[in-house]
Order: structure tokens, then C-alpha cells, then sequence
């Protein structure tokens, strides 16, 4: 008989792990395949969940209005022990449904346009080749993470938004702090120190305006009622920190898999034309970020299964990216392939705001990086390079490089 | 609804309350697919004799949050 309740059977894994190659799965994931396209897993509490891995299945459970982001929610499956306790503060975007989401994203898309992403090329490229012009002036030996990948994305989204660079030591350290905090009380005070910095430099603003996204939204929406202070603050921060987390384990582990894939590496050297294809591949097959957490509103069925209402739903990202019924040979990297349809990025209404920023940030970076230093090796073997936990963005903590 | 859609078989016909701005139309097919001022999907004109491309075809599965419709007339 297939048991479709969560309570009942034995979880098949305890979710997250961690991975050992930087860039593949953890092997107990590729085991869970034998479950079908939903699995049963435990969180750290204790509590069962479902870990949706098809392809397909996950696509219709990210794009299902019935699964709620509503982080606020007293029972919101809580992943890492970092996050308990914090029932009823709703990030915005991304902690919260339609149609508050929707309110919110409204104010923000004609930023992220396609158009819009297009124009700060320029800008990211100015910012890109400086840096590397200072790694070549340092070098023969560089930590990637640190002296590249991270100024990379903490440069644009600070301009974009018009966040004083010169205080990007501060946030990303609380950044760091903040998302990689092992208890909830060192989370809130990271969190509650850029809270502070961000509400008094919106206020600095509204006396002295400066000419970015976050002076556009205090000129317009703030102005006109439609946010306030708080939520000005709130959203602030999730784009800060969603701007610089995500891309910046992008770029490193896009480099370390390019690295580690020579003969994929020279196809892109040949012909750098061949940049965005391989920005794709790489974000299918690196997975960055690794899963997205849900709670169903409603029973739903999918796969075979019943969803009930209030359960957790753990959507991976990685497995999805690694479907065999959608992908060819999925463990391989193939620069060559169609990575179309991957969910890198996610998908449905919370799909990646910043997705145009990361996508021109990753090409600059990972274009330039190669076409300036075609000698580019990595100075450890791969095993000693050190990775993020299971439960983080995906990438390496240090990168160190030579050429 | 806020709807455009074109007047031929196929139609594509967009749905602009749906659309979250995510511009995955307008990187599969920009000869067809723009975003607005406000950063929301609109069909380009001359895009009527676009639908039965494949770039084109692709963009429902491609949308998000299924904004793009293409129906055979």
C-alpha cells in the first residue's frame, strides 16, 4: 500500500545535508530518488515534511497559490534552528503571500526590468575590471570569495539602490551574521543592527535624496503613503541581503565548476559568446540556492501524494535542476546543453526579483574573469576547499586561487 | 482582466495581471515580448505572425506564473 501521510512511515532522510563536492548534491539526496517525486524527510524539531524532487511536481507546487511563504505563520516549518522563534516577523517578498506580495513587488518590478538590467552593464563591467585589475596587481594568489565574488554583487546592489559602498564592511558582516547565525538570538542581533543602519540612512535620505532605486521608493511610495517607514526598512534589507548572499556563492562556485571542468572552461575561452548559456548551465547544475520552504493551505495532490493542509513542503531546487525526466544526463555539466526551464531562480510569484541583475552580474564576472586570467587554477585541492553548511546558500567559504 | 491579445490564429495573449515582471518572455523572445514603464509584459506590434515560433512556444513554459497564453485559434 503507498502511505500518503506525513505522519505516518519512516522519514527517509534528515533534511538538510550537507554536501561534500561543492557543486553535486549530497549523495543521500540522489537516494531519495527511489521515493518518487515527493519524499518524506525530518527537519532538525523533529517534524515530518515533504521533500518535492520532480521536476514538473515542483514547478505546479511553486506556481499553487495553496503553499503559502507566509513566514509569519505561528506553525511556518522552521529549517535551521536560527529562525525559531521568529513567528510574526513577516519579511516582505519573501515571507509574505498575495496579495501583500503582490502590493510590494508592484512598487519594485520597473526596476528590475530587463531594460533597466541592461543599462547598469556598464557599471558592473567598470566595477569588475577594476577588481581584477587589483587581484593582477596583488596576485599570483588570491582568495576568489573575498577579493572578487563578494564586491562583485555588494558593489551593484549598493548603487543600484544607493547604499553608501563605503559602509559595505558593516552590512555584510551582519549579512554574514545574520544568515549564517547559529542560535536565533545572534540572528536577531545582526538582524536588529542592520535594521538600525537601514531606518537611519532612509532617514538621512528623505532630508538629503540621492539618485537610486531606495530614493525613488522614499520619493514615490513613502511619500505617497503606499509604505511606510517600517516596511521601507524591511524591504530595504531583503534586498540588500538577497543582493549580495545569493551572487555572490554564484560567482564563486561558478568559477570553481568552470575550474574544475577544463575542457568546458576552453569551449567558453574559444568562444566568449557563449557566456549566457553557460551562466544557465552553471545555474541549473550549481543550485545555489538549494531549496525553498512552504506550508500548504489546503490538501493538495500531486505526484501520487496528498499534501494536507498545514504541512511542510521543502521545494529542492537542486534535485528539480537534477531531474532526469527533464534533463539529460543531470550530473554532468554540459555548457552545451539546453538548460532551459531550470528553477534556479525558483518559480511561480516569488520567482527572483534580482534575477536580470544576477544573470548580467554572473556573465560580466565569469566572462571577465576568464578572458583576463585564462590561467586561473585553483591553489588547494578541491577537497580542502571549505563549503557552506546544507542549510545555506550553496558555495565555497574561501576560494583560493592562483595563476 | 487586464488581457492584449492578437486578432489571428494562434493567438499569444498576455495577461498582465498575473505577470510578477520576471522578463523571462522578453529574454526567450524580445522580437515579441516587451515590459512596460511599469515593468509589466505588453506585446510588441508586428509580433501577429510570431506565435508558431519556437522561441514563442516556449514562453508559457517559461512564464513564472503562466501570464503567456498561446491558443491555435
Amino acid at each position: 500500500m503507498t502511505e500518503t501521510d506525513l505522519r505516518t512511515g519512516s522519514p527517509a532522510l534528515d533534511f538538510p545535508q550537507d554536501r561534500t563536492c561543492p557543486f553535486q548534491p549530497p549523495q543521500e539526496y540522489t537516494e531519495l530518488r527511489e521515493h518518487g517525486p515527493l519524499a518524506k524527510v525530518r527537519l532538525f524539531d523533529g517534524r515530518p515534511a515533504w521533500l518535492v524532487q520532480g521536476h514538473a511536481e515542483g514547478r505546479a507546487l511553486l506556481a499553487d497559490q495553496r503553499l503559502s511563504s507566509d513566514w509569519g505563520h505561528p506553525v511556518f516549518p522552521v529549517v535551521v534552528q536560527r529562525t525559531e522563534g521568529r513567528g510574526g516577523l513577516a519579511f516582505p517578498l519573501i515571507g509574505v503571500d498575495d496579495p501583500e506580495h503582490a502590493r510590494q513587488r508592484r512598487m519594485l518590478i520597473p526596476s528590475f526590468g530587463v531594460k533597466r538590467m541592461a543599462a547598469v552593464r556598464p557599471m558592473i563591467q567598470r566595477d569588475v575590471d577594476r577588481l581584477l585589475d587589483a587581484m593582477l596587481e596583488k596576485g599570483p594568489t588570491a582568495d576568489l570569495v573575498s577579493g572578487f565574488a563578494l564586491p562583485v554583487p555588494s558593489l551593484a546592489i549598493c548603487a543600484l539602490l544607493d547604499v553608501p559602498y563605503s559602509d559595505h564592511d558593516f552590512f555584510e558582516e551582519r549579512s554574514r551574521d545574520f544568515v549564517g547565525a547559529k542560535t536565533s538570538a545572534e540572528a536577531d542581533a545582526a538582524f536588529g543592527q542592520l535594521y538600525a543602519y537601514l531606518h537611519g540612512l532612509i532617514q538621512r535620505k528623505q532630508a538629503e535624496p540621492g539618485d537610486g532605486l531606495l530614493d525613488e521608493l522614499i520619493a514615490v511610495q513613502l511619500a505617497e503613503g503606499a509604505l511606510d517607514l517600517d516596511e521601507l526598512t524591511m524591504i530595504t534589507l531583503v534586498l540588500l541581503v538577497a543582493g549580495h548572499e545569493t551572487t555572490v556563492n554564484a560567482i564563486a562556485l561558478g568559477a570553481l565548476t568552470l575550474l574544475q571542468h577544463p575542457e568546458q572552461l576552453e569551449m567558453l575561452q574559444r568562444d566568449p559568446g557563449m557566456i549566457s548559456q553557460v551562466v544557465e548551465e552553471l545555474l541549473r547544475f550549481t543550485s545555489v540556492s538549494d531549496f525553498m520552504v512552504r506550508m500548504a493551505k489546503e490538501d493538495i495532490e500531486v505526484g501520487g501524494q496528498t499534501i494536507k493542509a498545514g504541512d511542510a513542503v521543502l521545494v529542492s531546487i537542486t534535485l528539480m535542476n537534477h531531474d532526469e525526466a527533464s534533463y539529460e544526463d543531470p550530473y554532468t555539466f554540459d555548457v552545451r546543453r539546453n538548460a532551459r526551464h531550470h528553477v534556479g531562480f525558483g518559480h511561480g510569484i516569488h520567482q527572483c526579483l534580482g534575477q536580470n541583475l544576477a544573470r548580467a552580474e554572473l556573465e560580466i564576472a565569469l566572462g571577465s574573469l576568464f578572458a583576463r586570467i585564462p590561467g586561473l587554477k585553483l591553489a588547494v585541492p578541491l577537497d580542502e576547499v571549505p563549503i557552506k553548511a546544507g542549510h545555506d546558500a550553496q558555495g565555497p567559504i574561501e576560494l583560493p586561487v592562483t595563476w | 482582466m487586464d488581457a492584449r491579445e492578437t486578432g489571428s490564429a494562434p493567438r499569444i495573449t498576455v495577461d498582465r495581471d498575473r505577470c510578477i515582471g520576471a522578463g523571462q518572455c522578453v529574454l526567450a523572445a524580445p522580437e515579441v515580448f516587451t515590459q512596460d514603464d511599469d515593468g509589466l509584459v505588453d506585446l510588441l506590434p508586428g509580433h501577429e505572425d510570431a506565435a508558431g515560433d519556437a522561441h514563442v512556444r516556449d514562453v508559457p513554459m517559461a512564464c513564472p506564473v503562466q501570464a503567456v497564453t498561446i491558443s491555435d485559434g
